[in-house]
């Protein structure tokens, strides 16, 4: 294996495993605040991916210019789906929990294969479609825009928990709620605020995808699992684990590919998790 | 509302026990139809494999959501042995048992120390995992599958030209699985899987070895369901990664305990109806599987049992009596939630 | 040598330490009152002898045994039972249900075990709500059930965790009671507890904790007119 080669793929693994990172970060931020798992996370993201391609598709306007549409759609849906639904089960049996998310999963993906029908879509010729070579090392502009936008979306999330007082109220709750209740903090618009940046993250990643991905119902599918597993490398809970476990699986899973062959990407990943699993249950950059 | 699992009610229970097994036994003689009675069979299948997941996902509270995998390794490790071997196939679908009870160790050795959602994600891995290994397996038959000999016929072989001699079967693999259950839940067995799903920590406090049990919970669990896999792939005579492996037969494994009740003997065989019912509804009335409609249904109908009925039918039911009996006693209908003020704390 | 003897034990969680160099002793069917103000490391320590927590350093022996570092349900087996400060009572059992998940240690004979339940729910006196879900029953009623419960495994010490914690005063006395009853059984009890009018009637001995370390040990006369403690106290206002 070459250097170049080398370098190649640990490029497009880090490019990839950004996308993932932003996921996760959504993810990670609703089970942080609320100590529920959401199974319809990767839907969000699919949701996010189909706006892109329909605004793209029936208004032609472009995913970039599009993008902060989608993540208000997203923001706003997240939040009704928490006023509706999700604010019924907190303080439920964890199997009503699981089940409440993972039939909302199941739900959002019947319903986007009954209206959208499940062909394969994808956007073509967008404002940043094209590659170019940077160094001995091709990389595809959409896939670097991508990138870059989450690492940008990160940071924005990042500023907001760490400098603005509502993240700091976020923060708050997540450490310990009671306390934060307390304090005078609402615990219920805390969870809202949640469930409402986490779906935006998960659509911003599909916006960003939908640029070079391809678009169908199922494409949550294995954006959740591989969420997961970013999630808990990263710690459950921590924003900036999940930044960079989701970098780390993303070079795993192509460098996985590269050495094993690409049907067993996904099958990498996942003995990884079931061995961090084991051994440091925690996560990698967790709290024991 | 939890429902009472002591003896409310008992001769209720024992009665409509009774009718119930005298309906399936009766049935075949009203139902000739060949499609109808496989729609019988299709419930009797679900209902097996639901009471199968009951055990560990309802009884002992570990929520499973790739429990396919023991329904695949069941259904391979019988066709395997079958094809390759010779071997019979009842004594393939023991050895399945067995193989999947085996590997329930392995799954639980490394899972167990996770709660609650953390398990279920890892089910879930774990499952993803065995389709993977079982798509790319060319000894297996890889992603186009088996296809099982139809050489030999007859009880002996577990290979009928009819369906009828399947329903018995199915119908007797249902019974032997809930009896099973039964036994279980009367022994000391049933009381610690209740505390374990209940309160793990208080379990521990009385000398509970609560891994040990959940693993017992789930070795039991496995082994009926890859019972149930093999029972599949000598009926289909054609097993795949697709058809005996998929998250969404994970899924409905769960689904048809959590629709009619879990921890309940009678909740998932009701599940089981109930959804085997939608599913040839929608498949019929809505005409073709491409349009979705019985997944949305369903899908649905999930959210709305996990949230206004997380007991299910059965606990609906249950609770709706207990509610009944005592208003016709004249006491108030509610017995009341006031420690339940002191649960929810954090 | 005591029934259970707790030597030098410290516990320490990452950079903070909750429990420094404590040592005391329970004898044979002693009630021993382990208070202090909050913070003091009473759970913790609790905690402990109770097998949820390795103890960082120092020893735990139950009638010669070393308990430190043993499991939850290894030291329930031993003989140490405890109850927590929220009762747990199992919610999808009855009462009597609920108390033959422990007996079951003893027996595993169904049968036997709801005999030993029904003795031990009229020993709290809740004989009449044996088939009572456990989920509907109050607070007092839960408590009493968790004791119960704990008392099924025919331990030979029991530790309650701040048993009369917002119970009224006949509800308190009704507490003591079930403690001196449980004294005359032959088994010991340690008790975390902040009502002090409830235990320091009653404990052989006080044991009182501030800020990690142990600051007094003996009988409740000499304890409550120990100016260090007193002085402990007061400094938590």
């Amino acid at each position: 294996m070459t250097f170049d080669i080398l370098l190649q793929t640990l490029a497009s693994g880090v490019l990839i495993g950004l996308i993932y990172a932003l996921v996760a970060i959504g993810l990670t931020m609703i089970f942080g605040v609320m100590d529920i798992v959401n199974f319809a996370h990767g839907e969000f993201l699919m949701i996010g991916m189909y706006s892109s391609f329909w605004m793209f598709a029936l208004f032609h306007l472009d995913p970039m210019l599009s993008l902060p549409l989608t993540a208000l759609m997203l923001f706003a849906f997240g939040v009704l789906l928490y006023k509706l639904l999700i604010v019924r089960i907190v303080n439920a049996p964890m199997v009503s929990q699981i089940f409440t998310t993972f039939g909302l999963m199941i739900l959002l993906r019947g319903l986007a294969q009954f209206f959208w029908k499940p062909d394969f879509r994808s956007i073509e010729n967008s404002f940043v479609a094209g590659s170019f070579k940077l160094g001995q090392v091709q990389l595809g502009k959409p896939q670097l825009v991508a990138g870059i936008g989450a690492i940008v979306v990160t940071g924005l999330i990042y500023f907001f928990l760490t400098r603005t007082k509502l993240g700091a109220a976020l923060e708050a709750t997540a450490a310990d709620k009671e306390a934060a209740r307390l304090m005078g903090i609402d615990s219920h618009r805390m969870f809202a605020l949640a469930w409402g940046i986490g779906a935006a993250c998960a659509g911003v990643a599909g916006v960003l995808l939908s640029t070079f991905f391809p678009i169908f119902p199922e494409v949550g599918a294995t954006f959740i699992l591989i969420a997961f597993v970013v999630v808990n490398l990263g710690g459950f809970g921590s924003v900036t684990g999940a930044f960079w476990a989701g970098i780390l699986v993303g070079v795993i899973e192509v460098m996985g590919g590269l050495l094993l062959g690409p049907e067993y990407k996904l099958a990498i990943v996942l003995v990884l998790f079931l061995g961090v699993l084991m051994w440091r249950p925690q996560g990698l950059l967790g709290k024991a | 509302m939890k429902p009472t699992t002591s003896h409310p009610l008992p001769v209720a229970r024992m009665s409509v026990a009774a009718v119930a097994l005298a309906a399936a036994l009766l049935l075949p003689l009203l139902v000739t139809n060949p499609s109808s009675l496989n729609l019988a069979i299709l419930a009797l299948m679900a209902a097996q494999i639901g009471v199968s997941w009951n055990i560990v996902g309802g009884y002992a509270g570990q929520v499973s959501l790739g429990h396919a995998a023991f329904y695949g390794v069941g259904a391979y490790t019988s066709t395997l042995l079958l094809m390759k071997f010779g071997v019979n196939p009842w004594f393939g679908m023991l050895a399945g048992g067995v193989m999947a009870a085996v590997m329930s160790i392995a799954f639980g050795w490394s899972c167990f120390r996770l709660r609650g959602h953390y398990f279920a994600m890892a089910t879930i891995a774990v499952a993803e995992l065995v389709q993977i290994f079982f798509t790319n397996w060319e000894y297996g038959g890889a992603a186009v599958g088996l296809n099982l000999p139809m050489d030999k016929e007859g009880w002996a072989w577990m290979n009928f030209a009819t369906k009828l001699p399947y329903y018995w079967l199915a119908l007797g693999l249902l019974v032997l699985t809930l009896l099973v259950n039964f036994a279980i839940e009367r022994s000391f067995l049933g009381y610690y899987f209740r505390a374990i799903k209940d309160e793990p920590d208080a379990a521990r406090s009385i000398g509970i070895d609560i891994a040990r049990y959940k693993q017992v919970a789930l070795a039991v669990s496995a082994f009926f369901t890859a019972v149930g896999g093999s029972f599949y792939a000598q009926k289909e005579l054609y097993i795949d990664p697709g058809s005996v492996l998929s998250t969404s037969l994970s899924i409905k494994m769960a689904l048809v305990s959590i629709l009619g009740g879990v921890g309940t003997l009678s909740g998932p065989v009701l599940g089981a109806v109930v959804l085997t019912v939608i599913e040839e509804m929608t498949r019929a009335g809505l005409g073709g599987t491409g349009s979705g409609i019985d997944t949305i249904l369903y899908a649905a109908l999930i959210v709305v049992i996990a949230v206004f009925y997380p007991s299910g039918v059965v606990g609906s039911i249950r609770s709706a009596a207990l509610r009944l009996s005592r208003r016709m006693r004249g006491l108030p209908a509610d017995t009341g939630a006031a420690a339940t003020a002191e649960r929810s704390a954090p | 040598m005591s029934l259970l003897e707790v030597r030098k034990v410290s516990k320490k969680f990452g950079g903070l330490t909750a429990n420094e160099d404590v040592s005391f002793s329970v004898g044979e069917a002693q009630v021993v009152g382990l208070i202090g103000p909050n913070g003091a490391g009473k759970t913790t320590m609790f905690n402990c002898v109770a097998g949820y927590f390795p103890p960082t350093s120092g020893s735990i022996r139950l009638q010669g045994r070393e308990m430190a570092g043993l499991s939850p349900e290894q030291s329930a087996r031993a003989g140490i039972a405890r109850t927590f400060q929220i009762a747990r009572t199992f919610t999808s059992m009855t009462a009597c249900e609920n108390v033959m998940t422990g007996a079951l240690l003893v027996n595993r004979h169904v049968g036997k075990a709801r005999a030993a339940a029904l003795h031990w729910l009229r020993f709290v006196h809740l004989e009449g709500q044996a088939d009572k879900p456990a989920a509907s029953m109050t607070i007092s009623e839960q408590r009493r059930l968790a004791v119960a419960r704990a008392l099924s495994i025919e331990p030979r010490i029991l530790l309650m965790d701040e048993v009369m914690a917002g119970l009224n005063p006949s509800e308190v006395r009704e507490a003591v009671e079930v403690v001196l009853a449980i004294r005359g059984l032959g088994i010991a009890t340690l008790i975390v507890e902040h009502v002090l009018e409830g235990i320091m009637p009653i404990a052989d001995k006080i044991v009182v904790l501030d800020r990690g370390r142990k600051i007094a040990d003996g009988p409740p006369a000499e304890v409550s007119r120990d100016p260090v403690v007193i002085a402990a106290y007061l400094g938590d206002e």
